[in-house]
């Protein structure tokens, strides 16, 4: 699978049963610099990420060393809904920090807060755009930083090293310990200015999400749809 | 005169992508598509649009099946198959074909079997339409592209 050689590029898990969407969201990935697999299925997902499903037709091999930044479904999916994989995603401890977006071609204020609260990233209305994707990049980062932070700890030699470089001589073990958590807590900040800039879109994109859900209740409830036969003809 | 023959033709293609536009054919969906198409993949948009055809004349045979059944019954389904339709139509920015699909659906949330047939007959005129205009489209560029000297994989 060429693991070493994705570096700077984010794979993204694509789960949608229409070929169709299929095919566009995977393009419009790829135009984004991401490694891009597609699955027609929350079965599928989850087989490929090596979280048990209850499938009994879900081949039973060992979990793949598979590194997702994002996992992006469709909601209306036959089976196992994307809110059903969602669940499933945050409920395993492996995978439960990848970030995950429902797509959806129905606006529905109630499906979007039910997957927001679940812990979906966002919520994208079909037909997905760059734009829509380009938010998703904080969010990918985080998980390639968080991954990262942990190769990082694991290095103690690298750790003393930049430690040095941060403040003048270490003298003993105990003092490497509180360097290591200096340098832990010098990370922080760095996702806490992706946390709030994630916040900043997030909150833009709230808006956009509020928007769409008040919309949706206006053109859903009280707006009539049958204005559009007049207009077709 | 190749170079001529290029600029007449991107006219030509440019005037009818406009007149589809100020129709309500096409939306800014549809440029979204062509933003896509790149080297890597020369044919995206033709490609994804022949998927679309293809799909969406099964959902219409189907729809058509459905509507001429006399015991028909199974509104739900045809439901379903319109949020197909209405989710795919939107994706290539086929405008006025996901409009007619709409307000087709809504017949059918009524189980107004009338009103179902008649918002069928609308969606074959207006898809049939857009299909056409695309072939015009897809000739037109394959023509400039004859004329600009470009080999291309079809």
């Amino acid at each position: 699978m060429g693991m070493a050689a994705v570096e700077s590029h984010f794979h993204v898990l694509a789960v949608d049963d229409s070929s169709f969407d299929r095919k566009l969201i995977e393009k419009l990935l790829q135009k984004s610099s991401c490694q891009v697999t597609t699955v027609d299925s929350g079965y599928k997902a989850l087989e490929f990420l090596g979280i048990e499903s209850n499938d009994p037709n879900a081949l039973s091999t060992s979990p793949q060393e598979v590194e997702v930044n994002l996992i992006i479904t469709d909601y209306c999916m036959p089976g196992m809904t994307g809110y059903d994989l969602l669940k499933k995603v945050k409920e395993s401890s492996a995978f439960k920090n990848i970030p995950v977006v429902i797509m959806s071609s129905e606006n529905v204020p109630a499906r979007i807060s039910r997957c927001l609260e679940e812990g979906a990233e966002e919520f994208f209305l079909k037909p997905v755009r760059m734009a829509d994707l380009n938010k998703l990049k904080p969010h990918m980062m985080k998980t390639k930083l968080n991954n990262q932070k942990l190769e990082e700890i694991d290095k103690p030699l690298n750790v003393a090293a930049a430690a040095a470089a941060v403040e003048p001589e270490i003298k003993d073990s105990a003092e490497v310990g509180s360097k290591i958590l200096t340098l832990q807590s010098e990370l922080e900040p760095k996702q806490v200015h992706l946390q709030v800039a994630q916040q900043e879109e997030q909150t833009l994109g709230n808006n956009n999400k509020r928007k769409s859900m008040e919309e949706g209740l206006s053109t859903d409830r009280s707006r009539p749809r049958f204005e559009c036969i007049t207009t077709a003809v | 005169m190749l170079g001529l023959g290029v600029d007449r033709l991107q006219a030509d293609i440019n005037r009818l992508l406009t007149s589809l536009f100020h129709q309500g054919v096409l939306d800014e969906q549809f440029l979204q598509l062509q933003q896509l198409q790149d080297e890597t993949s020369p044919t995206f948009v033709y490609d994804v649009i022949n998927i679309y055809f293809d799909e969406s004349e099964k959902l219409l045979r189907s729809l058509r099946l459905l509507l001429m059944d006399r015991e028909f019954s199974d509104y739900k389904k045809i439901g379903l198959h319109l949020n197909q339709l209405v989710g795919s139509s939107s994706s290539i920015g086929a405008r006025r074909v996901r409009n007619v699909c709409v307000a087709f659906r809504s017949a059918s949330e009524l189980n107004n079997r009338p009103g179902c047939l008649r918002g069928l007959e609308i969606v074959e005129h207006e898809y049939h339409y857009l299909k056409n205009m695309m072939h015009e489209l897809f000739q037109l560029e394959q023509q400039r592209l004859l004329a600009a000297g470009v080999r291309y994989p079809m």
